[in-house]
């Protein structure tokens, strides 16, 4: 069972390749110039996708704050 | 300690005077050019001396957080809690930050070109507070040669137990921002960087860090001296003390006055000779500030409470006055497309958004073809999507505007405007050459 996370993502990394996007568009949108906006708080059942998302980032932008 | 047994005082000590007599900060008076230290120690006493050691560190601290004393850069932090994040940690730094990157704003340079003693001994009070054996302190250009002439006659005087480091601030308007400022000091880039880490945790040097803003710190010299009953016997329960603000635009005498917090808006007016004209809006807290109707907030306290009511706040304690035949959203363009080239250019939203609304934003001003529901989306596509605070602060701006000028937002639409006055109100420096 893993731990509430927050999905955060680092503004000044981000260069809006938009891979966390498609990879998770239940939390990931696109602003009108392509750079993400994240929902914060993963659900469970989306945790898989969720570290995929930031694993694919080639920025390294994207990150899992894990929740005590 | 000797050399200054024998000065006699110039000035009528500040703690002999009732304490809720103003300026405490800027000289009484018509004293010109920056106080000496001679005048200095004679208007305030000698800093207490025992700042360095423990308990008397935690004592002070604490007396910091019986003031009430916020962050006077416009964050309004608890500067006690400030103060204890960096004390808890090992071998911190403490940075004055006296960058003041806003082109509207000058109480920063004033302090300093008037009181630089003041707020060098709450760098070094600040210092001795957190355990700090580095102190820097970071000035616009225009004072830089009065605040090395300070430092240098400390030196000469042997009163700080701390060497104290003199930078010139980075002439941007994000420059003053808290992490931009601890880059510049350490690799010559005025862009912010991103949290975490907090500077309190792994600033300069990758050392805990303490940047306050210099009016802060000029506070917290006197509370350290005369204490937190002295420093509340002005201002709000809620927000205690006096600020230094800055007026200009509409009035006869614009400039740097030191007010209590909580003054009506109208009497602070008044310290700048009034309004030269009829007044249509008040630019209030500064260029992340927000517009507000100028009959409305006359009668409000100039303080985070008092103008909670029309989303405004004190800022950095900056009043600008909009006359009636000026064009507020005019006024507003100019200064976004000031603050959308002033972008750091680090975050996608913040670099892209706000130049797109800078452009909608002049369409708009200028009567050609605009969409406000475009603008509405990417206001909020913009807001809080930076490292740092500069796309939300030029949102509010942009949202005060069309709340505040709403009837100019459509007589625009219609390709109208009645303002007829030549020139601009709010100061913006020269475009940069991209």
């Amino acid at each position: 069972m893993s731990r509430p996370a927050r999905l955060r993502v680092d503004p000044i990394a981000c260069a809006g390749r938009g891979l966390c996007a498609e990879i998770l568009p239940e939390l990931i949108t696109l602003d009108d110039w392509g750079f993400p906006v994240v929902q914060g708080e993963v659900p469970g059942p989306l945790m898989g996708e969720a570290r995929e998302a930031v694993r694919v980032c080639p920025k390294l932008a994207l990150w899992l704050e894990k929740r005590p | 300690m000797r050399a200054y047994e024998s000065i006699t005082s110039p000035l009528p000590s500040v703690a002999a005077r009732t304490a809720d007599q103003l300026p405490r900060l800027l000289p009484a008076g018509f004293a010109s050019g920056p106080a000496s230290l001679a005048g200095h120690i004679g208007r305030y006493g000698l800093p207490p001396s025992s700042a360095r050691d423990w308990p008397h560190r935690q004592a002070l601290i604490d007396e910091v957080g019986r003031s009430g004393l916020t962050g006077r850069g416009g964050g309004a932090f608890p500067t006690a809690r400030k103060l204890a994040a960096v004390a808890a940690q090992a071998a911190p730094v403490v940075v004055a930050n006296g960058t003041e990157g806003e082109p509207a704003s000058a109480k920063d340079k004033v302090l300093l070109a008037r009181s630089p003693h003041l707020v060098l001994d709450g760098l070094v009070l600040a210092a001795a507070m957190v355990g700090a054996r580095q102190a820097v302190i970071v000035v616009h250009h225009s004072v830089r040669e009065i605040i090395d002439e300070a430092v240098a006659e400390r030196r000469r005087a042997g009163l700080d137990g701390v060497r104290i480091r003199v930078v010139t601030g980075a002439d941007r308007f994000v420059g003053g921002e808290a992490s931009a400022v601890v880059h510049w000091i350490e690799r010559g880039v005025p862009t912010p960087t991103r949290t975490p880490p907090r500077l309190s945790e792994r600033g300069l040097g990758g050392k805990p860090t303490l940047v306050q803003n210099v009016e802060t710190l000029a506070h917290l010299a006197l509370i350290a001296r005369y204490g937190s009953s002295w420093f509340r016997a002005v201002g709000t329960a809620g927000e205690p003390g006096s600020m230094l603000v800055t007026i200009l635009g509409g009035v006869n005498e614009p400039g740097v006055h030191e007010i209590a917090i909580g003054t009506p808006v109208a009497e602070v007016l008044s310290l700048a000779g009034g309004a030269s004209a009829p007044l249509q809006a008040l630019l209030l807290g500064g260029y992340f500030g927000c517009w507000a109707d100028a009959g409305a907030a006359a009668s409000l306290p100039f303080s985070a409470a008092g103008l909670a009511p029309l989303g405004a706040g004190i800022g950095a304690g900056l009043i600008a006055a909009l006359p009636a035949d000026a064009c507020g959203l005019a006024e507003t363009a100019r200064v976004v497309r000031y603050l959308a080239d002033e972008s750091a250019g680090q975050c996608g939203p913040c670099l892209f958004g706000l130049d797109a609304v800078a452009g909608e934003i002049q369409r708009l001003a200028d009567g050609r073809t605009s969409s406000l529901a475009t603008l509405r989306r990417w206001l909020s596509q913009v807001d809080g999507r930076g490292a740092c605070r500069h796309p939300d602060g030029t949102v509010g701006l942009i949202r005060s505007a069309l709340r505040v000028f709403e009837a100019e937002v459509h007589q625009h639409a219609q390709g109208w405007c009645c303002a007829n006055r030549p020139g601009a109100v709010l100061p913006v420096p020269p475009r940069r050459q991209p």
